[in-house]
């Protein structure tokens, strides 16, 4: 593809990364105990955690598995996994 | 209406400016650039420019202000001198590949150190590289006009690069002589509203400034290609410039008696002006001599240049800047430019007028008894030759 | 589009980054409507490689120390292209914003441009490999200010930015910090709604400068606020308006062992203790001057 004039971006193409590929762990929740507050959302730096139904939902194409998520849950809801297990 | 009135040189350039209904100026004041931004700072007080006009805190912001108005969308303009010129430096080689088409007056003053406020074009040289099109004006009249062209060439899609405007400081910033301004209605038939490619807009996102690891060949190859453009572009614009307003001052460069001269002066800027008079005098005492004026230095016109000097016998490149180490930098360029002519006139590189120094009628002779010296030369010349015994 | 996706996934930012959590909140309280400008550094770096944006609002990165600059000239431009109610916002880093931005940054705010500049402040030229800004803390090893037999790291105490901005006499000022995100979107929000200069300074932990795990990010910002470390506040015209109370105050201690930029005064002997009481000092001092207690102890 042709390069554009002084180098402008589309927005959003960082979507073409899938840095779900970084992981070493993996945030896995018990939905039971999720209580939907939200506060993931908030504290993820990749966008890669979402509320719906009330619940947690891991976008696991762009999580990078940093743990943040796990740490600050408000109900302990999360746990760190080993990725690939 | 047209208006003729005894103006300062600094004036005209504000008059042009304002003709071309810049969104945003921005300025830090340094002599000899002074004159340009105040008249423009009361022409704005005053409402005759519809324009913000940002006071910043030094050149770096000043070149940076109208980066960011002309990413906004919006026609630019800022200049400055010498110091000031370098401070912008980066931001400069930033516009041209970002490829915002902001215009820029140079206002030859010479860099520290020494300090001094004299003119000469060691601070214009210091872009030769950065991707910004340079255009050397020899009269008022002429700066008048080449920056109403500035926006236009720099604001055309094929070039979108931004564009110097390189006037001596003092010389003709400081010099009163009567100037014709064209009227408003004339300049806007011209110069058409600019149109950004890609303003920063939240109903239309983009991203500018990515860091290119693996393209920087290719991207600074776009910058040159534009360059290669801004050619024909500048050619053009002149060209359109005369055939509706009837001013001309060259388009890539100006020949001034050079067809069938044996000793050809190469010269940029208000020295121009010099060596014409001085042309002028020694043709009445019989010597072959012209000028070529070289208007745009970039992008250099090297195939205009071969065509000029391919019939001279001597060359004298006059350069009011020095690649300290090397030679002056106008006389390196026509030199690689020669090197693939057809022919090959000996060609001097001198240094001259630096630091405002006086170019007048007896510099001119004395690099016309130079050339002569040069033109004399064979491929072995004897010395204390007792020409009486043989 | 969801405001928490303004910064799209797929960045480079280092797993657990700070800067990409403030990021993703400030976005949340900005909206759409806003134009963005950042300086060169992590930020620029992890959102802006050709071809892979991960901005879904319109954004430039200028150089490094011009963005208050650049911002100034977008704002003077937008009413002449329609855009007067969008909002300009800068996000840099504390390198652009306390040291080579300074100068730029002081003439925004002196002229007085309707503008939204937000330090997100990871303490150091993170983006070139950890070295040593203004920002940097009293006692903290960067690459440039490592510690050694004649180094205890850096021994100026960070830079006052909060400070020297109200001392322009700003309409608001505030600092803010990742772990209370409520607050730092509704500062963004209050600001981006004032005409004139605004600047919010966020304090965005950074696991591998500092040198603590990833998931300890935003548990590392609230334990320099809970220190009496980081003051969170606002101020406008140059008086303190409104400051965040700490619940229970911690030893700075608790803060500092958990960093491994630290760690050094720990096992230099007396001096690094020293400097570890000075640390203290600070924070005593700042609680006290900004009445960061909430009862008296």
């Amino acid at each position: 593809m042709k390069l554009t004039v002084g180098a402008v971006v589309l927005p959003g193409t960082s979507k073409k990364t899938k840095t779900g590929l970084w992981r070493a762990t993996r945030p896995v929740v018990n939905t039971k105990t999720c209580n939907g507050c939200g506060i993931c959302v908030l504290f993820c730096p990749d966008s890669s955690i979402s509320i719906a139904d009330k619940t947690c939902q891991i976008d696991y194409e762009y999580c990078k598995g940093c743990g943040i998520c796990a740490h600050e849950c408000s109900q302990k809801a999360i746990t760190m996994q080993e990725e690939g297990k | 209406m047209r208006k003729t009135s005894v103006l300062e040189g600094s004036v005209g350039v504000a008059e042009a400016v304002k003709a071309c209904r810049p969104k945003v100026i921005s300025a830090y004041p340094i002599s000899p650039q002074t004159h340009v931004v105040e008249t423009l700072a009361k022409m704005v007080a005053e409402g005759e420019i519809d324009a913000d006009y940002v006071r910043v805190e030094s050149e770096f912001s000043a070149a940076s202000v109208v980066y960011g108005a002309s990413a906004a969308g919006v026609r630019a303009y800022t200049a400055s001198s010498s110091q000031g010129l370098l401070l912008m430096t980066e931001v400069i080689y930033n516009m041209a590949g970002t490829r915002l088409p902001v215009v820029v007056t140079g206002i030859n003053r010479t860099v520290s150190s020494p300090i001094t406020i004299q003119p000469d074009h060691q601070d214009t040289m210091a872009f030769r590289d950065a991707g910004i099109i340079q255009l050397y004006v020899e009269s008022n009249q002429e700066a008048y006009a080449t920056h109403i062209q500035a926006f236009k060439i720099a604001e055309d899609h094929e070039v979108l690069l931004p564009v110097m405007v390189c006037m001596d400081g003092w010389i003709l910033t400081h010099c009163y002589e009567p100037l014709e301004l064209l009227a408003p209605k004339e300049v806007d038939g011209f110069l058409p509203p600019y149109r950004p490619l890609y303003p920063l807009d939240p109903q239309n996102p983009v991203t500018y400034g990515s860091f290119a690891d693996e393209e920087v060949m290719e991207f600074r190859y776009m910058v040159h290609a534009a360059m290669e453009k801004a050619r024909a572009k500048i050619v053009e614009v002149a060209e359109e410039y005369r055939q509706q307003f009837g001013y001309y001052f060259g388009g890539l460069i100006e020949e001034y008696y050079s067809q069938d001269a044996e000793i050809i002066l190469v010269a940029m800027g208000s020295v121009v002006a010099t060596l014409k008079d001085a042309v002028d005098s020694l043709h009445n005492e019989g010597i072959s001599i012209g000028l070529l004026k070289v208007r745009a230095y970039r992008p250099f016109p090297a195939a205009e240049v071969r065509k000029a000097l391919a019939k001279a016998k001597v060359v004298a490149v006059l350069d009011k800047s020095l690649s300290c180490g090397h030679a002056g930098p106008l006389a390196l360029d026509v030199k690689a430019a020669m090197y693939n002519a057809e022919t090959h006139p000996i060609i001097l590189s001198l240094i001259a007028g630096l630091g405002g120094r006086e170019v007048d009628l007896q510099t001119v002779r004395e690099i016309v008894n130079r050339c002569r010296a040069a033109a004399r030369a064979t491929d072995c010349d004897f010395f204390q030759l007792r020409s009486e015994l043989v | 589009m969801e405001h928490g996706k303004l910064l799209a996934p797929g960045h480079r930012a280092c797993p657990g980054c700070g800067v990409a959590v403030a990021v993703r909140q400030i976005l949340s309280a900005t909206g759409p409507n806003v134009i963005v400008v950042s300086p060169t550094g992590c930020l620029e770096t992890f959102t802006s490689p050709y071809g892979h944006s991960a901005w879904e609002v319109p954004w430039i990165h200028p150089l490094f120390e011009n963005a208050a600059a650049v911002a100034s000239g977008i704002e003077a431009a937008l009413k002449y292209r329609g855009l007067k109610d969008t909002p300009v916002v800068v996000m840099g880093g504390d390198g652009g914003t306390f040291d080579i931005g300074f100068g730029g940054l002081s003439g925004m705010f002196e002229r007085g441009h309707n503008i939204t500049y937000i330090c997100y402040d990871n303490e150091a030229y993170m983006n070139t490999g950890i070295q040593r800004s203004s920002a940097t803390p009293l006692g903290a090893a960067t690459t440039t200010s490592p510690a050694g037999k004649l180094s205890l790291g850096k021994m100026e105490r960070k830079k006052d930015m909060p400070a020297i901005a109200m001392a322009h006499g700003l309409d608001y000022v505030a600092t803010a910090a990742i772990c209370y995100p409520k607050d730092l979107m509704q500062k963004v929000k209050k600001a981006v709604s004032f005409t004139g200069p605004k600047y919010i300074q966020v304090h965005t932990p950074c696991c591998v400068g500092w040198g603590f795990e990833p998931a300890l990010t935003v548990e590392m910002a609230r334990l320099a606020v809970q220190t009496g470390l980081m003051p969170i506040f606002e101020a406008a015209n140059g008086e303190i308006s409104a400051v965040r109370k700490i619940g229970r105050v911690r030893p700075v201690k608790e803060y500092i062992e958990k960093q491994a930029r630290f760690k050094h005064l720990f096992n230099s002997g007396p001096e690094g203790l020293a400097v570890l009481e000075r640390i203290q000092e600070l924070a005593n001092k700042n609680i006290a001057v900004w009445g960061l207690a909430s009862r008296e102890t």
